[in-house]
């Protein structure tokens, strides 16, 4: 019996000792959300580095819905699974998350003075880097140049204008036989994107921007309430009644199917739109979104995207050397061709190559830089439950289930609840 | 006890009876120790969070603070008493009145068409084995798998169900299923509907199949009407096995989740209980709040059950008289 352990022993310890021992390799993991052709560049960004390094990055694809996933994150880093090394996070997740997470300060020392200020910014919780910035996002106004020629309509600045515009190419349109065409298309499924959205809409009618820097809570007011009832005019005439549960996946899917005048998307849908097997390929162009009346300034809700190291990570030097390439410059400017995504890094906005493939992404840096920020900053960990209010409220004016007015002043009062004392 | 006396040698060790209670005893003790584990405890646990002041971040490091998850009182500054918690949560009761209306609805038509599509099945007819086994397909399919099918079917620019009433001429515009407020409901409750029939069909069957057929033979001799048959033969000798059938599918019911998550957008209109308590347990990082709300789904789903044991006088101990 004795023996038998011995030996056992014996063999276990040879065996670490020839395959255990030298692990030069390593297999770092990524979790990202699947938009578009993410998956499909991913594989093309990381292997510059694999062969520089000789690891292997493993990328776990999860939902499009940026909610989905700060779920399933959250249950994997409150459970402190070493399972996943690099995680990309949201722009708004830094201060619910900053915990589980490495600090990159001296790590990415070279990089930080090359991107902009504000977004590393974002990513800083109590001094902390807690995610280094991939690409940043503000959304456009899609528009079928083509349709706007046809019909005669100027490119729309304010919220009335598009919804005049749209409705003319929609009638017109149809009247010519394509009885699915609808004259815009948003995100307003109950979920953060249209938090984003409705942010847009209550920014640019200057109804505040629902809970301010200083932790004042400004939602409850008649221009605000306009600015939803604006866009609840939209459901079921401009906009189909099922755009309340659409994603951005959604809305681009009748966009490229050719079946819409106008969009609300971020800038991955400029390369997609151009596809090869877009039927809106060359026909459309974009702009800022629209203002609520002439004189109110345009508002872009900011996004954005980060990869942040879990600290629960067991090849967390090789995982930072990752997060370093990933949201250095070569792979920047690869996703600034590849997928329209904006970079954050400075220079890129100068870059010859980019500005010749992607005209969208130098005439977009003034939108990001004057882009608003989500309240996730002065909301802190309640940030989730302030949005989920909020787009609650939204969801449930936009499918008639009360008045603006009511909804937001309910809200408010949710709100002032929440917060209680300080947020 | 009045052991007779031919056994009084052995009258030292237990008695037979008691051997056999003991013998049971360790036969049955590995099940217990597992109904344990991952039922009792699971429960107890769910129970101490809810009295916790928890948080996902911090699973081990909560506070206990008795019931104030469920009901408290908050005095502001200016005097004004406020009652917080679960219990005056009008999210909370409308996820609640939600679950209950799905729960009635879907187990009301299931069992109606469940046991139709049984009598069918217990007919004899040329292919039935292989028409049994086809009317198990949606049940078969993961209910993830079915939403998204159904989402697709629903979708209301590219799905099938708007292509085809539109067609028929049944409606003059595309009907956006899963997102008005008033059609979301009746989606959800469409998808359950037509994937848990079968199940029912099948719990219906096997107590049809237990009706001795003589019964039937002597109801046809005295030339007794089918319809009189059905329900003064059929029907209560298949009660027990439907009482069953129906407390299996309202305790599924009143916990739904997937189908709503996956199918509906998230909205106050299709939230039901369970969709609420994971909301608040990790969207929102109030690991108690929802702990709490899962307790009270417990509670709700235990009061069900007896109300309708107790009123449907069910025997579920299988002695009963047949």
């Amino acid at each position: 019996m004795s023996f038998g352990y011995r030996a056992g022993a014996t063999a276990v310890a040879a065996m670490l000792a020839v395959f255990g021992a030298p692990v030069m390799a390593d297999e770092v993991t990524v979790v990202s959300g699947a938009v578009g052709a993410a998956v499909e560049n991913f594989t093309a960004y990381v292997k510059p580095w694999e062969e520089k390094t000789g690891n292997t990055v493993k990328l776990v694809p999860m939902p499009a819905s940026t909610s989905d996933q700060f779920a399933q994150y959250r249950l994997w880093l409150a459970a402190g699974t070493s399972d996943i090394d690099l995680y990309q996070t949201d722009v708004i997740w830094a201060p619910q998350l900053a915990d589980h997470f490495v600090d990159l300060t001296a790590a990415a020392k070279d990089l930080i003075p090359t991107e902009f200020p504000s977004i590393v910014q974002s990513q800083t919780v109590n001094g902390k880097l807690v995610a280094l910035p991939l690409f940043t996002d503000a959304p456009a106004l899609y528009f079928r140049k083509d349709l706007l020629d046809k019909y005669g309509v100027a490119v729309p600045k304010t919220w009335d204008e598009l919804t005049v515009a749209a409705q003319k190419v929609q009638d017109g349109e149809r009247a010519a036989g394509n009885k699915d065409f609808w004259g815009f298309v948003w995100q307003g499924n109950a979920y953060e994107g249209l938090t984003c959205d409705a942010l847009e809409w209550v920014k640019s009618f200057g109804g505040g921007q629902i809970v301010e820097p200083d932790g004042s809570i400004s939602i409850n007011n008649p221009k605000a309430a306009k600015a939803i009832e604006t866009a609840k005019g939209w459901v079921g005439t401009i906009s189909p009644a099922g755009v309340l549960s659409y994603q951005e996946e959604e809305a681009r899917g009748v966009w490229q199917a050719g079946n819409a005048a106008f969009m609300r998307n971020w800038p991955y849908a400029y390369t997609l739109g151009n596809g090869a097997d877009s039927k809106v390929k060359g026909l459309f162009d974009v702009t800022t979104l629209p203002v609520g009346a002439e004189g109110d300034t345009s508002a872009a809700t900011l996004g954005g995207w980060n990869l942040a190291v879990s600290k629960y990570s067991k090849h967390q030097d090789a995982a930072i050397s990752l997060a370093l390439w990933l949201a250095g410059p070569e792979v920047q400017k690869m996703r600034a061709l590849n997928e329209s995504n904006l970079p954050t890094i400075q220079a890129l906005y100068d870059d010859a190559d980019i500005a010749a493939k992607q005209p969208i992404i130098p005439q977009w840096k003034n939108v990001f830089l004057n882009a608003v920020p989500r309240p996730s900053a002065p909301t802190l960990g309640k940030y989730n439950e302030v949005s989920s209010k909020f787009w609650s409220a939204v969801h449930d004016t936009l499918s008639g289930n009360g008045s603006a007015a009511d909804n937001l002043a309910k809200l408010e009062a949710d709100l002032t609840d929440l917060k209680g004392d300080a947020w | 006890m009045s052991t007779p006396d031919t056994y009084q040698g052995q009258a030292k060790g237990p008695s037979l009876q008691q051997q056999r209670a003991r013998a049971a005893f360790w036969f049955l003790a590995p099940m217990l120790f597992a109904l344990f584990c991952v039922a009792a405890w699971p429960l107890l646990r769910t129970f101490y969070f809810s009295m916790t002041d928890t948080t996902l971040d911090s699973l081990y490091g909560g506070k206990f603070i008795w019931f104030r998850n469920y009901f408290r009182t908050v005095t502001a500054a200016s005097g004004l008493v406020t009652y917080r918690g679960t219990l005056v949560d009008p999210a909370w009761w409308n996820a609640v009145g939600n679950t209950v209306k799905f729960s009635l609805v879907s187990v009301l038509f299931e069992t109606l068409l469940g046991l139709a599509v049984a009598l069918v099945l217990n007919a004899e007819f040329k292919g039935r084995g292989f028409v049994r086994a086809a009317i198990l397909i949606p049940w078969a399919i993961p209910t993830i798998v079915s939403a998204k099918m159904w989402a697709w079917m629903l979708n209301d620019q590219y799905g099938i169900i708007n292509d085809i009433m539109m067609r028929l001429h049944l409606i003059d515009h595309k009907i956006a299923w899963t997102s008005t407020t008033d059609t979301a409901m009746i989606a959800v409750l469409m998808v359950d509907i037509w994937k848990t029939t079968p199940f029912m069909a099948l719990l219906c069957l096997a107590g049809l199949q237990m009706v001795p057929r003589d019964i039937y033979e002597a109801a046809r001799i005295d030339g007794v009407h089918p319809v009189k048959v059905f329900f003064r033969i059929t029907l209560p000798l298949i009660r027990p096995a439907l009482m069953v059938a129906v407390i299996f599918r309202m305790l599924d019911a009143l916990r739904i989740f997937d189908l709503v998550y996956v199918l509906t957008p998230n909205s106050s209109a299709t939230k039901t209980m369970s969709v609420i308590s994971r909301e608040n347990m990790i969207d929102f990082n109030k690991f108690a709040y929802g702990s709490a709300q899962s307790t009270l789904l417990f509670g709700i789903l235990a009061i069900f059950v007896a109300l309708y044991i107790w009123l449907g006088k069910v025997d579920l101990t299988g002695e009963g008289g047949r």
